[in-house]
């Protein structure tokens, strides 16, 4: 019988807040609501996850704690450095009541974005140059790619500063690049506004390039599969990567043995 | 004259309303650092020498962190009023924290905070008892007061961000791209509330 889903109920203090966070989405490891910030005039994101209740609540709230404490130190290092991601604002990762029994989840308070994901951005785009380009001549097909160009060199440049800060992402996709702009809507076409990296529960701190080209792989990859008409200008975002990082070369030379390979690398020596 | 008293209900923490007030010439700032170790309980407020204080937005987060640590009876200090003095601080020494952001003997710009814990304490008391104790002048809690009183270099010291730019610093126009002053205190803000929700991790 079909019961309509109910989100895990919201830990202390945010069972207290009015209105509810509003519960926007849910991944495996974490959910993520819409709420006010410390100041009820600005929203913010309020990620949670959740205790697993199949693994040992010791071991659980371990895990929890480190992942919560990883992500939040990247956010906040990308911050301090001046790399376009969501602040953090708050967060707790004690768990509630106690080892045995209590609630041994962690929350993190973080920015609000106003704007949409890149991803969505594509999709409209995509979606129009598909149905228009037989109509269009040469000159309006490249004027029509070029804010797609434009939008890819902005994301390698906004990849390159993560990088350079010493931070890698982990899961770069079109769903966790963001464009910061408040006047966006559903029916736009417009490319515009700053490129904000989001959700860092994968990133950690590393300035391997084996480690950098396997975000960039990852992303070229998803980009293969999500936008398969933007996938052909993924030679601007290297470009743009390039530009804003001195240590470029050598990672996109690393990034050539990645397609190579894939993303794992062989255990076979 | 009455001080300008503030009453702030932080969201999410319906049940623990703030009283704030900001202080300018504060005239006996040994006395009540003395009742503060004293202990006596009617000066049991948070004092917080408020040139290490940058803006509004990095007080309510100090005092969010310690308001919530207090209701899940996890204070690392006697009480929620000590523990906002520790929450502004990034490390985990206790008689560190007082030092840097605490009240001095020779503290001039004061911030008083206290928080209704129980229901005696409302606006009413605490702005009564604080024009009896409290020898200095009134002055709103807001950012435009407080950015004559912070002290950037202190404050960047304490938290560990000298590699920050500092607002107010002349920037160099002509440079394209150059951040605004307040991309400047923004970005400071929001490095010295990572630190804050950080600390202890």
């Amino acid at each position: 019988m079909a019961t309509e889903y109910k989100p895990p109920a919201l830990p202390s203090p945010f069972s207290n807040t009015k209105p509810p966070p509003i519960l926007l989405t849910q991944g495996a490891e974490a959910h993520l609501y819409k709420t006010v910030s410390i100041n009820p005039a600005i929203p913010a994101a309020l990620k949670i996850r959740p205790s697993k209740p199949y693994r040992h609540p010791i071991l659980d709230r371990k895990l929890t704690r480190q992942r919560i404490i990883q992500e939040a130190r990247c956010m906040i290092k990308l911050v301090r450095e001046g790399v376009k991601v969501p602040a953090v604002l708050a967060m707790d990762w004690e768990g509630q009541g106690g080892d045995e029994g209590g609630w041994g989840g962690a929350w993190l308070m973080m920015e609000w974005i106003e704007g949409p994901v890149v991803r969505v951005v594509l999709e409209k785009w995509e979606a129009w140059f598909k149905a228009n380009r037989g109509t269009m001549d040469e000159a309006q097909i490249t004027a029509a790619e070029a804010p797609v160009r434009a939008l890819l060199r902005r994301i390698g440049a906004a990849i390159a500063a993560l990088h350079k800060a010493g931070v890698v992402h982990g899961d770069l996709t079109t769903s966790n690049l963001m464009l910061r702009t408040s006047e966006w809507d559903q029916e736009d076409r417009a490319i515009e506004g700053e490129v904000v990296i989001i959700d860092f529960g994968l990133a950690s701190q590393s300035v391997q390039d084996e480690d950098r080209a396997v975000d960039l792989y990852v992303l070229e990859r998803a980009m293969g599969s999500t936008h398969p008409l933007s996938e052909p200008f993924f030679e601007e975002l290297l470009v743009g990567y390039r530009e804003g990082n001195k240590g470029a070369i050598s990672t996109i030379r690393r990034l050539e043995d990645v397609r190579l390979r894939g993303r794992k690398r062989s255990m076979l020596g | 004259m009455t001080p300008q008293l503030e009453t702030i209900n932080i969201p999410h923490l319906p049940n623990a309303p703030v009283h704030v007030a900001l202080y300018r010439n504060v005239e006996n700032s040994a006395s009540l650092r003395q009742q503060l170790l004293a202990g006596n309980a009617d000066f049991e407020y948070a004092l917080i020498d408020a040139s290490m204080v940058l803006s509004r937005q990095h007080a309510i987060a100090a005092i969010f962190r310690a308001v919530n640590d207090y209701s899940n009876n996890r204070l690392k200090s006697h009480n929620v009023h000590s523990e906002i003095v520790i929450s502004f601080s990034p490390a985990t020494n206790i008689t560190e924290s007082f030092r840097k952001f605490g009240i001095t003997d020779s503290t001039k710009d004061l911030l008083v905070v206290k928080v209704s814990v129980s229901s005696e304490i409302t606006h009413d008391s605490v702005a009564a008892h604080l024009e009896s104790s409290v020898v200095a002048t009134s002055v709103p809690f807001d950012d435009q007061s407080l950015s004559e009183i912070s002290d950037i270099t202190k404050i960047k010291k304490a938290y560990k961000l000298g590699a920050l730019p500092s607002p107010g610093t002349k920037i160099d126009r002509a440079q394209t791209k150059a951040p605004t002053d307040d991309d400047v205190k923004r970005r400071l803000e929001l490095s010295i509330l990572g630190a804050i929700a950080l600390r202890g991790s």
